[in-house]
């Protein structure tokens, strides 16, 4: 399996990574060496074998169903590149 | 007086105790270090008021006769643990300007047992990097140098390069890391210091910033074993903020250091002599085998069969967590934000600019497997291995107590020699990944030296929750190896 220029484009299209020309040709051999050396995973035989996400060896505990809105908006927001009347600000999203 | 900075955690408690010296003596010693050694480029931000003003108050504590476990230790905090008040930037320049307004669990249990801060030390941009090169805030630079009178700059490992260094430069009694696939372990042996990562859910990752949240662990570097111990003891412990944080006990690691080896099986997995390891690797672990032995252990052989499988695992799994972790860098809630014609626009060109190359390459090969039509392949597939690996692990340790290994395949290299090859660079934590991947614990030891006169590790790994075994087995290398050389650097920058 190998990348082309186009896959890796539409991949840092997926990733919201804009990427010039120039760093679009030296991401592909790169990524490319990468998945290569990854690709020896399809020797390991794994017809039987569970998935493992997580390690933790421990059962998630839940913690009370309560809505709060944590009252930390001024915290929450004091890094916020803009905020406007205890509000995030983004560029126009709709015409 | 003795060099205050020479001290270890444990000595340096016991004279605050007898009034020897006071806390802010202590902490005004290694400002001073801290200072005289900027070129090695460790903190990021340095904290000295912040450090004052907490040295003075374990001065009082210690006069009022209600010390607390560490009291007036001045260590260095990575810069991946979030500091209220304090800038925390990843070594990122998307986080460049982000001032947290809490603090993470982590470094609050060693506020609230006294410690004091220096400063946020420098690391690979999100922890990711093994020789502390992909910092948006520069290279740190290993203490210590070759003897072939080159006298190039070394790379102090990765990712948590500059608490190695600066523990290693004696510029802070100890220090915080985090290890994901050895970012603790494998710059502690590439620094002469002491350096473990905790079973996976023994310290809160609350508060710390994520790379690959089922890796992801913090834990501590220190001159000695007992010192690590030391901060263990004060990190660990269950926290409601992380859902992946145990509720297991925490004993006191210090209270039954013991290197009372006799008896015990240590294992070594046949697996870790890797083709092109250096003879001196070789030679190191098996002297670290005969001493062990000497002092009445047991060496078996192990198979930990899916080694080889471990880093191209770690390459899947940890670079799809990264993808996950990294979306919330979108110039919207925090940090760099660049002016794009619309939102998209906005998110492309400021997670492009905010991003170094090391960390996009990561976003982007875990972006590609988690995407519609090769999940299965990739990521499903690296995660029935990780069960695999972590299998091979509960069947060695039927047959031993510990694992010996070498903690790094290599001595510390030279700034960019790995550079240009990410799988070379890789290759780096192939003796530390399999640990991580199955969440247990490891610690790296100071062992020996090479020909070239650079410090060499030993890892030693445990059960899931068997710190304290990792604790004694790493007591007893350190007995016999009686590591007690030093970088070159400390003859100079003290000579002021």
């Amino acid at each position: 399996m190998s990348l082309s220029r186009e896959d890796v484009q539409k991949v840092a299209g997926l990733a919201r990574l804009r990427m010039t020309d120039s760093q679009l040709d030296e991401m592909a051999p790169k990524l490319n060496s990468i998945l290569g050396f990854v690709e020896q995973l399809s020797e390991v035989e794994t017809d039987n074998v569970e998935p493992l996400s997580n390690v933790a060896r421990s059962t998630l505990s839940l913690r009370k169903d309560e809505v709060n809105d944590g009252e930390c908006r001024d915290k929450v927001l004091a890094n916020a590149p803009e905020a406007e009347e205890g509000f995030y600000a983004v560029p126009k999203v709709v015409e | 007086m003795t060099e205050l900075t020479n001290l270890t955690i444990a000595t340096a408690l016991e004279g605050l105790k007898n009034k020897d010296f006071t806390a802010t003596e202590l902490t005004q010693a290694h400002i001073a270090a801290v200072e005289s050694a900027r070129d090695l480029n460790c903190f990021i931000t340095e904290t000295p008021e912040i450090a004052l003003k907490q040295a003075n108050e374990a001065d009082a504590r210690y006069n009022a006769g209600t010390a607390l476990a560490l009291d007036g230790i001045p260590i260095g905090m990575k810069d991946l643990f979030c500091t209220e008040g304090v800038k925390t930037t990843a070594a990122s320049k998307i986080l460049g300007n982000f001032v947290p307004t809490y603090e993470s669990t982590v470094s609050q249990k060693l506020w609230n047992a006294g410690c004091t801060m220096l400063g946020k030390l420098n690391l690979d941009e999100f922890a990711m990097g093994s020789a502390n090169t992909t910092s948006a805030f520069g290279n740190v630079i290993n203490p210590w140098k070759p003897n072939d009178g080159s006298n190039a700059d070394l790379v102090p490992g990765g990712s948590s390069g500059g608490s190695s260094a600066a523990v290693a430069a004696q510029l802070c009694l100890g220090a915080t890391g985090t290890d994901t696939g050895g970012s603790i372990r494998q710059p502690a042996a590439f620094t002469g210091i002491c350096g473990i990562k905790p079973t996976y859910g023994r310290c809160s990752r609350w508060g710390i910033v994520a790379f690959a949240s089922s890796l992801d662990q913090a834990g501590a570097f220190a001159r000695t074993t007992e010192d690590c111990a030391l901060l263990l003891n004060a990190m660990c412990g269950h926290d409601p903020k992380d859902s992946t944080s145990s509720r297991q006990d925490v004993p006191d690691f210090t209270a039954t250091l013991n290197d009372d080896l006799k008896g015990k099986k240590i294992g070594i997995p046949k697996e870790y002599r890797v083709d092109g390891m250096p003879d001196e690797i070789e030679k190191i672990w098996s002297q670290g085998m005969e001493w062990l032995k000497d002092q009445g252990a047991e060496i078996v052989d192990v198979s930990l069969p899916h080694t080889k499988y471990a880093l191209p695992t770690y390459y899947i799994i940890a670079p799809a967590e990264c993808s996950s972790n990294l979306a919330r860098y979108d110039g919207v809630r925090y940090g760099l934000r660049e002016t794009g014609d619309d939102l998209r626009d906005m998110y492309e060109l400021t997670r492009a600019e905010g991003f170094g190359e090391e960390v996009q390459r990561r976003i982007m090969i875990g972006t590609y497997v988690l995407s519609a039509g090769y999940y299965d392949a990739y990521y499903i597939k690296a995660q029935k291995v990780r069960r695999l690996i972590t299998e091979d692990f509960d069947k060695a340790f039927e047959q031993c107590e510990a694992l010996l290994t070498p903690t790094a395949p290599s001595s510390a290299f030279a700034i960019g020699e790995n550079d240009d090859d990410p799988i070379k660079m890789y290759l780096n934590d192939v003796f530390t990944v399999p640990t991580s991947m199955a969440g247990l614990p490891g610690m790296s030891v100071p062992a020996g030296l090479d020909s070239r006169g650079l410090p060499l590790g030993l890892q030693i790994i445990c059960k899931a929750w068997d710190e304290q075994t990792v604790f004694n087995v790493a007591r007893g290398i350190e007995k016999a190896a009686n590591f007690t050389a030093k970088p070159q650097i400390l003859g100079l920058s003290r000579a002021a």
